[in-house]
């Protein structure tokens, strides 16, 4: 991306802001500021929702101490899914409306992304051992979850392996995009199949199976895994732009012969 | 109007109405294989041959569990059932520590002789209903909740409940 598409107004007709946003200069005179603030948020809600699970909470009837282990493998596996259908929406926005930003964020989220699925699989699979018996089991909740990491595993080399980055952001898109199918398959799959992996103890639409000071810190901790994330993404997509910015004005001095 | 981004919109929803739909209509076709496993009801309607492995899961029945240890090792017997068929399991070797009758649980192993299931792996299979160990016997001691009738009811007819331990 050229110095010119950086600091390229929109003439924002139309749209408001989500055309407002899409200039990556603007959004990292926004988010710059923020940036403290979230890194606070995040801490003191992930501090505190792991360590009223860990030390606070009661332990579980029939899993006992072992059912600890949700306040950080739920959470993981809620922003593991939030991300890749962040990463999907802003494919989206790539393919479609040529959003700038939206080819800035994609890039980032996959890491951040593939590092929470990493923390819901091991996590996963060191709860699996002593409950279940086994580490692994190719039942179909865990089998989509496996392929939710290489999607974002194929995304983060694709969207890196071009020269040409225009070329890169709309092959990785695309990826994105169609890898978006495995998400209803994931949310579905315990009630779709037969799976080891227990159905769904908190749902949106019905009533939850959880004692409700084993919830709080399991939704405090949730609030904290999130805010991590888009922490996490913001920072680096600042860091991303700055580093643009700097590659070309290096650029344009070298082509001036200073 | 038919702008380049309004073109380009159609053509990705179209692509992912197709994708979308191709993948739903793969797992209707495998749908079977992407069961984890069998319940007691499906094996009794079409039993798989004899030595061919495969899982079957389901709840342990209440009062079929006995067990014998021969030379340190102990031999556990049991049926697993769905409340409408049941299919009687040996299984030699350790059993998760979850393992109790009316727990639910998957065995991996083959039919063998006489119509009993020969298990070569036993995996226990929890609940989704969590709960301090004080509500649980509260909800049974009172009589809201018997297992052998399936799983607690709604957590919100017992969140509320005042436990000791419910921190």
């Amino acid at each position: 991306m050229t110095q010119s598409a950086l600091s390229r107004t929109n003439p924002a007709s139309h749209g408001g802001w989500f055309h407002y946003l899409a200039n990556p200069g603007r959004f990292q005179r926004v988010a710059r500021p923020a940036l403290p603030w979230l890194v606070v948020l995040s801490l003191i809600f992930t501090v505190t929702g792991i360590i009223w699970g860990y030390w606070f909470a009661p332990a579980d009837w029939q899993q006992g101490d072992a059912a600890r282990i949700m306040y950080v493998h739920v959470p993981a596996a809620w922003v593991a899914m939030a991300g890749y259908a962040a990463l999907a929406f802003c494919s989206l926005l790539s393919l479609v409306w040529r959003h700038p930003l939206a080819d800035i964020a994609a890039e980032e989220i996959g890491p951040v992304g593939a590092g929470f699925t990493a923390v819901c699989l091991v996590s996963g699979s060191l709860w699996g051992k002593p409950m279940w018996g086994a580490y692994w089991v190719w039942d179909a909740r865990l089998t989509s979850v496996l392929i939710l990491f290489f999607l974002y595993l194929g995304h983060i080399a694709l969207i890196r392996a071009f020269d040409n980055k225009a070329h890169a952001y709309r092959a990785a898109a695309i990826l994105a995009l169609a890898g978006a199918v495995n998400l209803p398959i994931i949310v579905f799959s315990v009630q779709w199949w037969n799976t080891l992996h227990q159905g769904n103890t908190i749902s949106l639409t019905g009533p939850s199976k959880i004692y409700i000071t084993m919830l709080y810190p399991l939704l405090i901790a949730s609030v904290g895994f999130y805010l991590t994330f888009v922490t996490l993404v913001v920072a680096r997509m600042c860091a991303a732009i700055s580093e643009r910015k700097t590659i070309s004005l290096l650029r344009a001095m070298a082509e001036h012969g200073q | 109007m038919r702008t380049p981004k309004k073109k380009r919109l159609y053509l990705v929803l179209a692509c992912l109405v197709c994708l979308g739909g191709a993948v739903a209509l793969s797992l209707a076709a495998f749908s079977s294989s992407l069961t984890y496993f069998l319940s007691p009801r499906q094996v009794a309607a079409h039993a798989p041959p004899a030595g061919q492995s495969f899982r079957l899961g389901g709840i342990v029945q209440m009062g079929t569990v006995s067990t014998s240890v021969s030379n340190d090792t102990p031999t556990t017997r049991f049926a697993v059932t769905d409340g409408r068929a049941a299919v009687n399991v040996v299984f030699t070797g350790l059993l998760p520590d979850l393992f109790r009758e009316g727990q639910g649980i998957v065995a991996i192993g083959s039919m063998g002789p006489g119509g009993v299931f020969t298990a070569d792996e036993v995996l226990a299979k929890h609940g989704a209903d969590y709960m301090p160990k004080d509500v649980e016997q509260e909800l049974k001691a009172s009589g809201k909740w018997d297992p052998r009738f399936g799983p607690p009811p709604d957590a919100s007819a017992w969140n509320d409940m005042k436990v000791k331990d419910g921190t």
